[in-house]
């Protein structure tokens, strides 16, 4: 009985640190200390596992951790902050994957015995799967491996219906019969469930995705815990369950969608794909010098950032244009809108990493009311959330999504590389407005310019 | 209690637990808490450890070295990006807004 206690003990130990690292979370000055509490909890979890198991195949075990550790070291070491959300998207599938195998193993453990833990692993497998297939599309289409627009195959409907109709019945099957090959059968028509689940979702709603996949593979990690009779599992998997599932329900609120419409809206035929090819409607744009003229003699500049700035590496130059602009005695701010970038918050992580101070970067509620205020509003690298036609109740894909107000500043000056429309594909009418002045060129070459420009005023 | 019940209070306890905590994150961390919540999820490398330690054919030890080598990448991979992220969020000689 001591031993058992102990590890029990133990894994409560692991579990609360995972609690400390979420809740540190509400503050960027502890955040850090919080990951790495978060970090020591499962370090001691695995120690814990390893002595209370005393497990067979010892060395290949810890080969498997080691180049598990290896790999997932030098991605996250590597790679670059804009591509951010394609690597959490990653490895949220490999756990959901590692989830459905693990359920998988434990089909022939479990038996045709007692029902609920049968419950618990289908559950386990057909999540994880679905987590897994979805994640892995959802990479491809960050990635730009495939295209990010809906992708609807013909008769989607029916063949997603007839998915779903045999998984839940190949379900009832594996808890009826309790056998593993009805489960593998159960996980590849999962994965099939997971793929044709991501592809009709647009590019700009992928974030959504990734934060509900996650919420699944957190949800599939507690039913393991269930069916393991493992409660670190089972309170790890479900704090991230609940934190997906909030996250997720933010994400959709700032899109002013529902999460329904934002899954299934394409399958449904609802959503109309803007277009691709650029308009031959007339501009105004200006050289940088002009634009410098307006930006050095304005009191107030909101700065509207977007994934396109992140995309041209130009966080460094644009936070030096902020700067020359504050020395003039001009007040610089940044309007965060929700989603901009491809996750929730990664706008945050991207200007951070240029190290702009984070008391200058100001929510779409705070913000929108100063934007009347403001002399000029710098649009850089973002569209889709500073087009008027959201404020339209229909008849474009993003209707009713709250957007940043950079209309109502008196100038407005939108930075662009072509008349391509944005992520969404949808025309943007505020480029059209008479206070809008356009600035063609990539993001980073024309702020380099506008910094030259302003420093010679 | 039967054990099915006391697994049933845990999960809905922790449930409402992360809800509450989940609720007070400051929303510039949004990606951080993602990210760190996946890396949360790594842990059923204990499960994957489990299965691993128990396989008794050939085809189960290389489904469980694969759920482990996953589980793995999961885990440490999710930490490590996590702490990158924040380590640029550090804190200014300003006042922090609240």
């Amino acid at each position: 009985m001591t031993e058992s206690v102990w590890i029990d003990a133990g894994y409560l130990l692991a579990a609360v640190c995972f609690i400390l690292a979420l809740k540190a979370l509400s503050s960027p000055r502890s955040a850090r200390w919080g990951n790495a509490v978060g970090a020591v909890g499962a370090v001691l979890a695995v120690v814990l596992v390893f002595l209370a198991e005393r497990p067979s195949n010892l060395v290949a075990i810890l080969i498997a951790i080691l180049l598990g550790g290896l790999v997932g070291a030098v991605a996250a070491r590597r790679v670059a902050m804009t591509a951010m959300p394609q690597l959490v998207a990653l490895f949220n599938g490999v756990g959901g994957g590692a989830a459905a195998l693990v359920a998988l193993l434990e089909l022939g453990e479990v038996g045709g015995s007692a029902i609920i833990p049968l419950v618990a692993t289908a559950f386990t497998v057909l999540i994880g799967a679905i987590s897994f297939s979805g994640s892995a599309i959802t990479f491809a289409k960050l990635q730009e491996l495939m295209t990010s627009r809906p992708i609807v195959p013909p008769g989607a409907q029916w063949l997603f219906g007839g998915a779903i109709i045999a998984a839940l019945a190949l379900s009832v099957l594996v808890v009826t019969t309790g056998n593993t090959l009805i489960g593998v059968v159960l996980a590849l028509v999962a994965l099939g469930l997971g793929v044709l689940l991501v592809l009709p979702v647009g590019g700009a709603d992928v974030p959504i995705v990734i934060s509900l996949l996650n919420a699944f593979t957190g949800l599939s990690v507690a039913a393991s815990g269930y069916l393991l009779g493992n409660t670190l599992l089972l309170v790890a998997g479900t704090l991230v369950g609940a934190a997906g599932a909030l996250l997720t329900k933010l994400m959709a609120q700032a899109m002013g969608r529902s999460v329904a419409n934002i899954m299934f809206g394409a399958l449904r035929g609802g959503s109309t794909l803007g277009a691709s090819v650029e308009s031959q409607r007339p501009v105004k744009s200006a050289p940088a010098e002009d634009i410098a003229v307006l930006l050095g003699y304005a009191q107030r500049v909101i700065v509207v950032p977007g994934y396109g700035l992140a995309v041209a590496q130009a966080q460094h130059t644009l936070r030096e244009l902020a700067d020359i602009l504050n020395e003039r005695g001009i007040e610089v701010t940044y309007a965060i809108h929700p989603v901009a970038g491809r996750m929730p918050g990664h706008m945050n992580v991207l200007l951070a990493e240029a190290n702009v101070p984070y008391e200058q970067l100001v929510e779409m509620e705070q913000i929108n009311p100063e934007f009347k205020s403001a002399d000029v509003a710098l649009v850089v690298g973002a569209n889709d959330v500073v087009n008027p036609a959201a404020r339209s109740p229909q008849g474009s894909p993003i209707s009713g999504m709250p957007i940043l107000d950079a209309d109502h500043a008196k100038a407005v000056v939108f930075m662009k590389r072509s008349m391509r429309p944005g992520f969404a594909g949808i025309e943007n009418e505020l480029l059209y407005d008479p206070k809008t002045t356009l600035l063609f060129g990539d993001a980073k070459a024309s702020l380099t310019k506008l910094v030259s420009a302003v420093k010679a005023l | 209690m039967a054990e099915g019940i006391v697994l049933l209070t845990i999960f809905v306890l922790s449930a409402f637990t992360g809800y509450e905590v989940i609720a007070k994150v400051s929303t510039i961390l949004h990606t951080p808490l993602m990210s760190g919540a996946n890396a949360i999820h790594g842990v059923i490398l204990v499960g994957a450890i489990l299965v691993a330690g128990r396989a008794d054919s050939a085809i189960e030890l290389i489904v469980g070295l694969v759920a482990v080598f996953l589980a793995t990448l999961n885990m440490v991979g999710g930490f490590v990006v996590t702490d990158r992220m924040l380590e640029m969020f550090k804190p200014r000689k300003q006042v922090e807004r609240p």
